[in-house]
C-alpha cells in the first residue's frame, strides 16, 4: 500500500508543474501587454518600462516562469490589482464558502444519485427504472445556471419562502450552521447537487446492472443466500467505481462553481473568479484558477488512494 | 418492405460491412424517444436556418412601449423582453449563434482529437507517450474551470468561445481515439494489411477508421450537451455573444433583471437550452444502444 500511495505522489508532481505552466501561460496568451491591466490608463512610458523590469516581464519567458513557481511554492501569488490584497488570502476565503456549498450539493447529489442507481439497477426496465433514469437524464442535461433562476423564481420571487441571492446575514465572513444562514445555502446547494445526482444515478445503473448479471451474483443465490445479502454484495462491488466518479463530482463541483455562484451571488471562488475576469485583475485570475485546479487535482489523488484502500485489485494492477 | 430488405441482405454477403450499419440505423428508427429526439431537434434547426423567411417579427426590433409583455399577448404570442423585442423571433433566431457555438467546438474537437487519437494509438511509442501526457494535463482542470480560464484570459467573443470549448474537448475526445484504436491495432486485419505492404497512413485512413468512428462520433454526439450547457454559460456569464444577438445564454442573462416582472419570459431561453440538451443526450444513448450488438 505504502509503495503505492508513493507512486501516486511521484506521478502527481509532473502533472502539478504543467498545471502551474498553463496557469502562467494563461496571462500571456491574453490579448495585449500583460502589463496592460496593471498599469493606469495615464501611464507614461517610463512608467511602463520601469513596471515591466519590476514584474520581471523584460525576461525570458522560462526565467519568468520559474520565479514565478518560486513565489508560487513559498504561497506568494502575488497582489489582487482590484483590491492589493495577497491572492493567495483571497482565494483561500472565497474557497471556503464554495468547500461548504459543495459539501451542501454533495450531501444531496450523492444521497440521490446512490438510491435511485441502485433501485434503477436492481429493478431494471420496470417503471421504478424508468422514473429514475428519466430524473437522472433531467439532472445531466439541465442547465444548471437555469434551474438556478427558475428555482429562484419559483421559491423566492412566487412564494417568497426562501432568500434568493448573498450567504446571509454578515456577508461572505461569518457563515455558520443555522438556519439565517442555511436558508442562503438550500436553493444554490439543490442547484448544484442536479448534475452529481444524475450522473452518479446513470453511473450506479450501469454498475448495479453489470453485477448482477455476473456469475458469482447466480452462485450467492443457489447458495440459497437472502436478496437482502445479495445486494451487499453487490454494493460492495460498485463501491470502488461509484466512489472515484463521487470524488470526480466533488472536485467538479469545488472548480465548476462559477456560473451557480453568479446566479445566487454566493461570495465563493467561483465569484471571485467571474470578477477577476471582468475587472480583467489577472493575478487574481491566475491564483484562482491555480488554487483550484490543485483542489482537483490532489482530491483525485486522495480518491485513487482510497479506492485502492478498499479495493485489493486496484493495487496489483 | 423491411422484409425485402432483410432478405435482399441476407442475400447479400459482399455488403456484410454494409449490413451492420444498415442494423443500426433501422434501429434508432424504431426507438421513439430517438426519433422524437431527432424531430425536435430538427425543428429547432429547420427554424434557425429559415427564421428570416417565415414571418417572424425583426429580433432586433425593440419598443420601450411594450417590454416585458407576458406570454399570450396578442401578437407577441410568447412576450416581449425587457427591450420590447419579440421573444417568439429571438427564440428562433437564437437558435442560429446557440447551436453553432455549441455543436461546432464539438465538430472540431472530433476532427482535430480523433486525428490525435489514432495516430497516438497506432503509432505508439514516444509518440503516444507524448500526445498522452499532454492530454492529462487538460485533465487536472474541471471542464467548466477550463472554459472559463481560457475565455477569461482571451477575452468575450463567438470565436474565443468555440476556441476555449474545443480546447476543452479535444483532450476528452483524443483519449476515447487512443483507446479504441489501441484496441484494433494488432487485430488480424490490420496485421494483414501491414504484411501486404500498406504504408502507416493508408492502414490508419482505410483500415482502422472506420472501425473506431462509430465509438468516437458516439462519444462525441454524447459531449454536444455538455457543449451546448457550457457555450451557453460562457454567454449568461458575459463572455460569448455580445448583445444585441439573440442567443440563449445571453438572453438568460440580460433577462435575469426581469424575474420579478416577468419571470416565466425570462426563463424562456434557458428552456431552449434544456429542450437542446436533453434531445442530443437521449439521441447519444439511442445510438449507444442501437450499436450494442449484443442486446
Amino acid at each position: 500500500m505504502f509503495v503505492y500511495i508513493a507512486r501516486r505522489i511521484v506521478y502527481v508532481i509532473p502533472i502539478v508543474v504543467s498545471v502551474a505552466l498553463v496557469c502562467f501561460l494563461l496571462v500571456h496568451i491574453t490579448p495585449g501587454d500583460p502589463l496592460v491591466a496593471i498599469l493606469p490608463a495615464d501611464a507614461s512610458q517610463e512608467l511602463a518600462a520601469q513596471l515591466r523590469i519590476a514584474y520581471g516581464f523584460d525576461r525570458p519567458l522560462p526565467v519568468q516562469f520559474g520565479l514565478w513557481l518560486w513565489r508560487a511554492l513559498h504561497g506568494d501569488l502575488g497582489n489582487s490589482i482590484a483590491t492589493g490584497r495577497p491572492v493567495l488570502a483571497e482565494v483561500l476565503r472565497a474557497v471556503g464558502n464554495t468547500v461548504t456549498l459543495a459539501i451542501a450539493a454533495a450531501s444531496i447529489g450523492f444521497t440521490l444519485g446512490l438510491f435511485f442507481g441502485l433501485i434503477a439497477g436492481y429493478f431494471r426496465d420496470t417503471w421504478v427504472d424508468k422514473v429514475a433514469t428519466s430524473i437522472a437524464i433531467a439532472g445531466v442535461s439541465v442547465p444548471h445556471y437555469w434551474l438556478g433562476m427558475v428555482l429562484v423564481i419559483i421559491f423566492s420571487v412566487q412564494l417568497n419562502w426562501l432568500p434568493a441571492v448573498g450567504a446571509g446575514p454578515g456577508g461572505s465572513g461569518s457563515w455558520g450552521w443555522d438556519w439565517e444562514h442555511i436558508k442562503y445555502l438550500v436553493l444554490p446547494a439543490i442547484t448544484t447537487s442536479v448534475i452529481p445526482m444524475g450522473i452518479i444515478t446513470r453511473t450506479v445503473r450501469a454498475l448495479t446492472g453489470d453485477i448482477l448479471s455476473q456469475d458469482f451474483v447466480e452462485a450467492l443465490r443457489a447458495k440459497g443466500l437472502r436478496e437482502t445479502k445479495v445486494f451487499r454484495h453487490v454494493i460492495k462491488n460498485a463501491a470502488p467505481t461509484a466512489l472515484a466518479v463521487m470524488g470526480l463530482q466533488l472536485g467538479y463541483m469545488l472548480g465548476g462553481s462559477i456560473l451557480i455562484e453568479t446566479v445566487f451571488s454566493w461570495p465563493g471562488s467561483g465569484l471571485l473568479l467571474n470578477s477577476a475576469i471582468f475587472q480583467r485583475d489577472l493575478p487574481l485570475l491566475q491564483g484562482t484558477i491555480l488554487v483550484l485546479a490543485l483542489f482537483f487535482v490532489f482530491l483525485n489523488l486522495l480518491v485513487d488512494i482510497a479506492q485502492a484502500a478498499i479495493d485489493p485489485r486496484i493495487k496489483r494492477s | 418492405m423491411t422484409a425485402m430488405t432483410d432478405t435482399a441482405l441476407q442475400a447479400a454477403p459482399a455488403h456484410a460491412a454494409r449490413g451492420y450499419w444498415a442494423t443500426v440505423g433501422r434501429r434508432i428508427v424504431r426507438d421513439k424517444v430517438s426519433m422524437a429526439c431527432a424531430l425536435i431537434l430538427l425543428l429547432i434547426l429547420l427554424g434557425a436556418l429559415f427564421a428570416p423567411w417565415i414571418g417572424l417579427a425583426d429580433p432586433y426590433q425593440g419598443s420601450m412601449i411594450r417590454r416585458l409583455r407576458h406570454i399570450g399577448t396578442p401578437n407577441y404570442p410568447l412576450g416581449t423582453d425587457e427591450l420590447g423585442r419579440d421573444m417568439l423571433a429571438r427564440l428562433i433566431y437564437g437558435g442560429r449563434l446557440s447551436l453553432l457555438i455549441g455543436i461546432l467546438p464539438v465538430i472540431l474537437a472530433f476532427v482535430i482529437g480523433t486525428s490525435l487519437g489514432l495516430v497516438a494509438g497506432y503509432v505508439g511509442g514516444k509518440i503516444n507517450t507524448g500526445i498522452m501526457r499532454t492530454v492529462d494535463i487538460f485533465y487536472a482542470f474541471p471542464s467548466v474551470l477550463l472554459a472559463i480560464a481560457i475565455s477569461g484570459a482571451l477575452g468575450a467573443g463567438i470565436v474565443n468561445s468555440i476556441v476555449s470549448l474545443t480546447i476543452v474537448f479535444v483532450p476528452q475526445i483524443t483519449r476515447v481515439a487512443e483507446s479504441v484504436t489501441t484496441g484494433v491495432r494488432n487485430a488480424d486485419f490490420v496485421e494483414a494489411a501491414r504484411a501486404s505492404g500498406a504504408d502507416a497512413f493508408t492502414i490508419m485512413r482505410v483500415h482502422m477508421l472506420g472501425n473506431v468512428l462509430g465509438t468516437i462520433f458516439v462519444y462525441a454526439t454524447g459531449l454536444i450537451s455538455v457543449s451546448m450547457i457550457l457555450a451557453a454559460g460562457l454567454s449568461f456569464l458575459g463572455l460569448g455573444t455580445k448583445p444585441p444577438e439573440p442567443e440563449w445564454g445571453l438572453m438568460l442573462n440580460t433577462l435575469r433583471t426581469a424575474i420579478y416582472v416577468n419571470p416565466w419570459v425570462a426563463a424562456l431561453p434557458g428552456a431552449m437550452i434544456f429542450a437542446v440538451s436533453i434531445c442530443f443526450n437521449l439521441l447519444s444513448d439511442g445510438m449507444r444502444s442501437a450499436m450494442d450488438i449484443r442486446n
